[in-house]
């Protein structure tokens, strides 16, 4: 995973609460393309004009969003489908931070699994930070510090599974830090066996 | 000291929990791992890193997403599409992973497989990557949908870190009205809390109501916790849950299956025990229910009328509002029964089992479809018992087709999609922009109500059609 410590750069507002997972990715661009592809696809239903329902263009296509690494999104941003793509399809926009009242919650454990930072604000922050980084002025997101800096200056704290945190700016490899405690599952799903014999006679 | 009381949660977390991390997260252990055919990005990290499948024994596999509905005669015409279900077979077969394949008689929606199957039970925690593994929670199990890099975490390991989450205890208490079915108070629970209200919460669905409803009601309810923002939904399990489960293929047998049901006995929550939130609702004020916006929020009686964003005081509800309303070709004030449709779908992981057909049929019956139709069993054995009972025969004599297990319509992958534009009176359980096909416009609703919508030709209320 690629590690995160700190993003500087415009941020751009896209406040629409209960954005889903298959706004940002639709399904269909999940079967024979490469991860480093989808961003291309990213937010498709908004960005496709159609006659029947033309659709506005997304801001992440102007300037001076376009290749912004930092989202502002409003509450339940991820909602939806278990799809990992939707984080993939957000890196590949360039995205490398995500701020938001809340996310849904499988699609912000798929964040922290691929160094995409979600950042928890309560909403009056939040509508703060949305209103000054309209213009396109630089926001920092800084996991060292754990604040977001606004245009303006000021210093917003947020919260981190500190576990998580070190993941991130490590880049660490989940499956690898589990598999040394091997021993310890093993013991555990060997007592369990006799426990519950009924979850084990699968066969 | 006397100990303190429990929620079916806190049993089913306290019973798996491996170890912890000083941040409170624990490593969990999973007792069925549940794959499909999205499942190849997992595969493809073990591979890059070398890693095994821990325990295959408890890992299975389903082809269902990408699957055809309409025609198995011949192979998969898509290429991309074919090479995604015969992936999932060979991972699988590498792995020593049990596969239901498109040759298999047991083939469905996992989600309506594994309950059928047995692989479901109570107090499992049960994964897969897919949202609607909420769907488990039917039995008192943890069921929740994981990513990619989650799954390929579990196949490697048979855990999973995770921070418990909070509980939200729904109590609907009460009779549920004619012609009102689980569909229609899961609509009606999400439009009361919203699509973000349970976010961190597992949802404990309790009260008479819950306690009424057959297992494949339970199965919906549960499957739609995630519209709700949850990270599962859970019924504790009781008499209804054992009778359902006896004789199921993995279910245990014998002395192993008395054996187990002593122990699913104690898996309610305890007298007094503590939820972080309580909501109650009154089963009799639930109405047949239909969405009109582009989340399952938007759910209203089906004798309600549009809302007008005019009336909305919050700015920025109010142009979410328009934007629904736009995309859906809606106008404020439009009674919901004067809505004309397109097509109508029956089936998906929420509302493709026997009793859900058999609700729809017996609207059908008799009647002809004035719009075109799709009705898709849940898997091979539910197929096989709707057309024992003639209920294939009720669809098509009504003019709806007839499909083949899985997932279908509900995700617009395989085949079947809502034209652009058009609008479909649909049981799955998303109506999100797009999400039956390109610009499709999707109205939620129960088996008999998605089955009125097909003789009418519009939304309706099932009661009044019943009534004729």
């Amino acid at each position: 995973m690629q590690p995160f410590m700190t993003v500087s750069g415009p941020a751009a507002p896209l406040l629409e609460p209960n954005i889903n997972t298959d706004i940002i990715i639709r399904i269909e661009r999940l079967t024979g393309m490469p991860r480093s592809e989808l961003g291309a696809y990213a937010f498709e239903v908004w960005r496709t004009p159609s006659k029947d329902l033309p659709k506005p263009n997304l801001i992440l296509d102007r300037p001076p969003f376009r290749n912004a690494p930092i989202l502002i999104a409003g509450r339940n941003f991820g909602c939806g489908s278990s799809r990992e793509a939707a984080v993939w399809a957000l890196m590949g926009l360039g995205l490398r931070a995500v701020i938001a009242e809340s996310f849904g919650d499988i699609f912000l454990n798929n964040c922290f699994q691929n160094g995409l930072l979600p950042v928890v604000l309560p909403k009056d922050s939040l509508d703060r930070l949305a209103g000054e980084a309209a213009t396109g002025d630089s926001v920092t997101v800084d996991l060292v510090a754990c604040v977001v800096r606004t245009p303006s200056g000021e210093a917003i704290p947020f919260t981190v599974d500190p576990q998580r945190r070190q993941a991130l700016l490590d880049g660490l490899d989940e499956i690898g830090a589990t598999l040394k405690r091997d021993s310890e599952i093993a013991a555990w799903q060997s007592r369990d066996r006799a426990a519950r014999p009924w979850i084990w006679a699968t066969g | 000291m006397t100990p303190q009381p429990r929620t079916l949660l806190d049993k089913v977390w306290d019973a798996h929990v491996m170890a912890t991390r000083p941040d409170g997260q624990a490593l969990l252990a999973i007792d069925r791992h549940l794959l499909h055919e999205g499942s190849f990005h997992a595969f493809g990290m073990l591979d890059h890193a070398g890693r095994a499948i821990r325990r295959p024994e408890l890992t299975f596999a389903v082809a269902d997403h990408y699957v055809p509905s309409r025609d198995r005669s011949g192979p998969i015409p898509d290429p991309e599409i074919a090479t995604m279900v015969s992936t999932l077979a060979a991972n699988a077969g590498r792995h020593g992973i049990r596969h239901f394949g498109l040759d298999d008689r047991q083939q469905g929606i996992v989600h309506v497989l594994a309950p059928e199957q047995g692989l479901t039970l109570p107090g499992l925690t049960i994964v897969c990557g897919d949202s609607h593994t909420s769907t488990h929670g039917a039995f008192g199990a943890l069921g929740f949908g994981i990513g990619a890099t989650e799954v390929a975490h579990v196949l490697a390991t048979q855990a999973l870190w995770q921070r418990r989450p909070k509980t939200l205890r729904v109590d609907i208490d009460g009779v549920l009205g004619p012609h009102v079915t689980a569909k229609d108070v899961i609509l009606a629970i999400i439009a009361r809390i919203g699509a973000g209200g349970a976010v961190g919460h597992v949802l404990d669905y309790a009260g008479s109501a819950i306690r009424g409803l057959s297992m494949e009601g339970r199965l919906t309810i549960c499957n739609m916790s995630i519209e709700a923002g949850a990270r599962a939904g859970m019924i504790a399990p009781d008499d209804t849950t054992f009778a359902f489960l006896e004789g199921r293929a993995y279910a245990p047998k014998g002395a192993l299956f008395a054996q187990a049901v002593a122990a699913w006995r104690q898996l309610p929550s305890d007298e007094g025990a503590r939820f972080d939130r309580e909501v109650t609702l009154d089963a009799s004020a639930i109405a047949p229910t239909v969405t009109w916006g582009t989340s399952p929020e938007t759910a209203l009686p089906v004798t309600a009328a549009v809302p007008d964003p005019g009336a909305e005081s919050d700015p920025t509800k109010a142009g979410q509002m328009r934007a629904m309303l736009d995309y859906m070709g809606l106008t404020p004030g439009t009674p919901l029964e004067s809505i004309a449709i397109d097509r109508v779908f029956i089936g998906s992981c929420t509302n493709s089992r026997i009793e859900d057909l058999r609700a729809a049929a017996g609207v059908l019956r008799g009647q002809t479809a004035t719009v075109p139709g799709l009705v898709v069993p849940g898997s091979g054995p539910v197929r096989r018992q709707a057309e024992a009972e003639g209920l294939d025969q009720v669809f098509r004599d009504a003019g709806l087709d007839w499909g083949e297990p899985g997932c279908s319509m509900c995700v617009g992958i395989n085949g079947d999609l809502v034209p652009a534009g058009e609008r479909c009176a649909s049981t799955t359980n998303r109506n999100f922009p797009g999400r039956q096909g390109p610009n499709a416009r999707t109205h939620l609703m129960s088996p008999a109500m998605a089955a009125a919508a097909a003789v009418t030709g519009r939304l309706t209320d099932i009661r009044r059609l019943r009534r004729r």
